[in-house]
């Protein structure tokens, strides 16, 4: 039996229950709604959850455990509904036991962020324990050099696409954080509302694009133009993807990032210290680099920080703009690779799960998850420092 | 020290800081306009790339299907004609294009067999041949036949190719340039509008001119109604939890202090944990929009708890004390009165966590999203198990292809990407426009 069908029979078994439930609820009191503890519909509900919470609960294990045995879900169903039928009464507290399920409900939901953490460093531990296992950390932790091979003697050292993850980042800031920072000033301190009403919208286009978009971007326009106007010409190298052109994408990526986070908290500056500023005779620009931005710093730094988590795990824009050669090298019009370049590169193809190369990857997304999770708890923790002191 | 200003004239170090002032404003307007001028350059360059893959060259020649070549045992068997492969009818389009320009009058110097079968889509062949097996009756006919261009003559229509490109090229020869837009003077090949690629399949390297978004587009849906179909009432609940019900304990701050780090993970790490646990540990296929929309379930929950969350505090607790006040339990309270009227912001909220999902490419890329797929997934529940692609895998994969017609492939899935998220963005503002309230 096709598993629509099996869907759509446990459905209508549910929807059976609520009139039954409701109907036997009615009945038992001769019709009368005043004589039960509680409404109707919340003995109808009580029935429906009781053949539907068992019904799709061996629906979901049947489908991971054993397919076969899905056609048991409506008869669980039936089951369930035929025990809740019998248990009602006119004194049954059907509100009462529905609340509770709705609470468990929304316990459950709520665990599930903790579930989720819970897997992704789970998962990325155990693998990370087999790769320790089969290739020593020392080596990947301060080895110099990447090369991978399949036929085993790889060379897996993590140096030298922390350095391009880390050049790239730090370019990509070089970007994003004067061109976001002044933006925010223009758009708090200077800009009419007209031009602001425009403008911002506009700038907050940038951070709802796709990162593919980027990485095409990256790949079909700023690479060629790098490589033949500045790198080309420069004699600084003729690859059109570079530390230059993800970072320079990465950092238009950020734009909006670091400027909206900026603005709100250049306007969370209370107005008084403007005021007391201009009382002094200070010019506008003088009370924005004197007043406003040292009483900002703190959230301005958090802003920063959160930007630099973004850049460093930051992956369709360095596949796409970076390479895949792992090199140290000072030289930006050169083609380098990241953390997140290597992830993607390691796992995607036919894999086998067992080799060093392949296990490399969750040793890495380790590695970037414990560097960006430090980010954010500071950025985080600034942040929220910062925010008490005007409260 | 003297007075040397007065109203009307500005000392120097006045003037000095009149002068950083200006110098100030303009860095300020600067950063702006460089915002803007990003923007519009990445718009332009991504339309500018991709506008032609909505428009396609045809061919439309007649041809003989000629029946002791094509159903050699002359019993219309269609399991029989199944053994003359591609390469059969190929030969057979060559003949009848080659018959057909000859008595246009059309001069044919130049351009060999091989040149001039060049012209034509290798996936015309295939395409007649699901034509002929389909109704083996029209065997025998001559018939008028429309047929896709090969991608370079279609670069050619569309400026992506020249005369001069093309002496320097392998593919293509001037002289089949030529003769193109001979044929296209001659009314034989147009470049009109392209449905086949919204609604087509992938195609193989060597025909870019046949790669369609259909199994793009739809598993792009399946893994967005996965999302919506978990996330929305997860995300409701979770956020109802912690805003109504959760006392405040060592637990309850662990949750919220978890939501907004998981906000800030990067996506390629839910992808390493959609690998581990549902590929590898839980046994789901690879490449299945189960999978996908399950791992940007994950990642779209804090975005959607955020902004449910912030929804049901902007409820001024009035209503929840009149509800209270009238006997209502406290369940009653929040889901008949408080979530009726944070619903609009919640549906926002929902809708930019869904567009957010729709461009994650990422993740994909590490449960096997970017698995070669032309045959279209079934409906669902059992088509969630089978294979398809998504849109902005589609585009990282045209990406890594050699031919540079799939760089306006890529660049015209970018285009339906975006237009899928600006239709996204528009009904989130609009929702909220319309049900927006003060309180």
């Amino acid at each position: 039996m096709p598993l629509l069908w099996i869907i759509a029979a446990t459905l209508a078994l549910g929807a059976a229950g609520y009139w039954l439930g409701r109907a036997r609820a009615l009945r038992l009191t001769g019709g009368s709604p005043a004589a039960l503890h509680s409404l109707p519909h919340a003995y109808g509900a009580i029935t429906a959850l009781a053949a539907l919470i068992p019904g799709f609960a061996l629906l979901v294990l049947a489908l991971m455990a054993w397919p076969g045995g899905t056609i048991l879900a409506p008869v669980l169903a039936v089951i369930g509904l035929g025990l809740a039928l019998i248990r009602i009464t006119p004194e049954f507290r059907a509100r009462t036991a529905l609340e509770r399920c709705i609470l468990a409900g929304l316990i459950t939901a709520s665990s599930i962020a903790i579930l989720t953490t819970f897997g992704i460093v789970a998962s990325m531990l155990v693998e990370t324990a087999d790769f320790f296992s089969l290739y020593p950390w020392q080596q990947f932790f301060f080895g110099l050099e990447w090369i991978p091979s399949f036929e085993g003697g790889s060379e897996l050292g993590l140096i030298p696409l922390l350095w391009g993850t880390l050049y790239i980042t730090f370019i990509a800031l070089l970007v994003a954080v004067p061109v976001g920072l002044f933006a925010a000033i223009y758009m708090a301190e200077y800009a009419g509302p007209r031009f602001r009403a425009i403008a911002k919208p506009l700038i907050e286009v940038l951070a709802g694009i796709p990162t593919i978009v980027y990485g095409l971007f990256a790949l079909i326009t700023v690479g060629p133009l790098l490589r033949d106007w500045f790198a080309a010409p420069m004699g600084l190298g003729t690859s059109s993807s570079s530390v230059m052109t993800a970072g320079l994408v990465m950092g238009i990526m950020l734009i909006p990032f670091v400027s909206s986070l900026s603005d709100d908290i250049i306007n969370a500056v209370p107005q008084s210290l403007r005021d007391g500023a201009y009382g002094l005779g200070a010019t506008q620009s003088e009370t924005v680099r004197q007043v406003i931005l040292p009483a900002a710093l703190p959230g301005i730094v958090g802003a920063v920080l959160l930007a630099t988590s973004r850049a460093i795990g930051e992956t369709m824009i360095v596949v796409m703009g970076a390479g895949a050669a792992a090199r140290l090298s000072l030289n930006p019009f050169e083609a380098m690779t990241t953390v997140t370049v290597k992830i993607v590169g390691q796992l995607t193809g036919d894999t086998d799960f067992s080799s060093p190369e392949a296990l490399v990857a969750f040793a890495l997304g380790l590695t970037l998850f414990a560097i960006t999770l430090c980010l954010n708890i500071l950025a985080l923790y600034i942040v929220r420092r910062y925010r008490e002191q005007y409260e | 020290m003297t007075q040397t200003s007065s109203l009307l004239t500005a000392d120097p170090r006045t003037r000095a800081r009149n002068r950083a002032e200006v110098r100030f404003r303009a860095f300020g307007l600067a950063a702006v306009i460089t915002g803007l001028a990003a923007l519009a350059l990445l718009v332009i360059s991504v339309i500018g790339n991709g506008a032609g893959a909505f428009r396609q060259t045809y061919l439309t020649i007649p041809v003989s299907l000629s029946a002791d070549r094509l159903d050699p045992e002359g019993n219309r068997d269609p399991a029989e004609m199944a053994r003359v492969t591609t390469f059969g009818y190929a030969p057979l389009l060559a003949q009848s294009l080659q018959m057909h320009l000859q008595a246009e009058g059309i001069d044919l110097t130049g351009v060999s067999p091989q040149a001039l079968m060049g012209m034509i889509s290798q996936e015309a062949p295939a395409q007649v041949r699901a034509m002929v097996l389909a109704n083996p009756d029209i065997l025998g006919e001559t018939r008028q036949l429309e047929m896709l261009a090969s991608g370079r003559i279609d670069g050619y229509f569309k400026g992506r190719v020249t005369l001069e490109s093309a002496e320097r090229d392998a593919n293509v020869s001037p002289a089949q340039i030529r003769l193109a837009q001979a044929m296209a003077d001659a009314g034989m090949m147009e470049t009109r509008w392209n449905w086949a690629f919204l609604t087509g399949p992938d195609a193989s390297d060597q025909r870019p001119e046949a790669a369609g978004l259909g199994v793009a587009i739809l598993g792009s849906l399946y893994m967005i109604g996965v999302v919506l179909v978990l996330a929305l009432p997860i995300g409701v609940a979770a956020s109802i939890y912690l805003e109504e019900f959760a006392p405040k304990n060592r637990l309850t701050d662990i949750i919220e202090v978890n939501i907004s780090n998981l906000a800030a993970v990067p996506s390629i790490v839910f992808g390493i944990l959609g690998l581990a646990i549902f590929i590898n540990l839980a046994g789901l296929p690879q490449s299945a929009p189960i999978v996908g929309g399950l791992v940007l379930t994950l990642m779209t929950l804090p975005t959607i708890i955020i902004a449910t969350r912030a929804a049901l505090r902007a409820v001024p607790p009035s209503i929840r004390s009149a509800a209270l006040g009238l006997g209502a339990s406290k369940m009653q309270a929040v889901f008949h009165h408080v979530l009726p009227l944070a619903a609009p912001g919640i549906l926002t909220g929902t809708i930019l966590g869904l567009a957010q999902a729709l461009g994650e490419t990422a993740p994909l890329l590490l449960i096997g999203m970017v698995a070669f797929v032309r045959e279209y997934p079934d409906m669902p529940p059992e088509g969630l198990f089978d294979p398809a692609s998504a849109l902005p895998v589609q585009v990282y994969n045209w990406t890594q292809r050699a031919d540079p017609a799939f760089v306006e492939r890529a660049a015209g899935a970018t285009i339906v990407l975006l237009v899928f998220l600006v239709a996204m963005n528009l009904i989130a503002v609009l929702l909220r426009r319309r049900f927006e309230r003060r309180w």
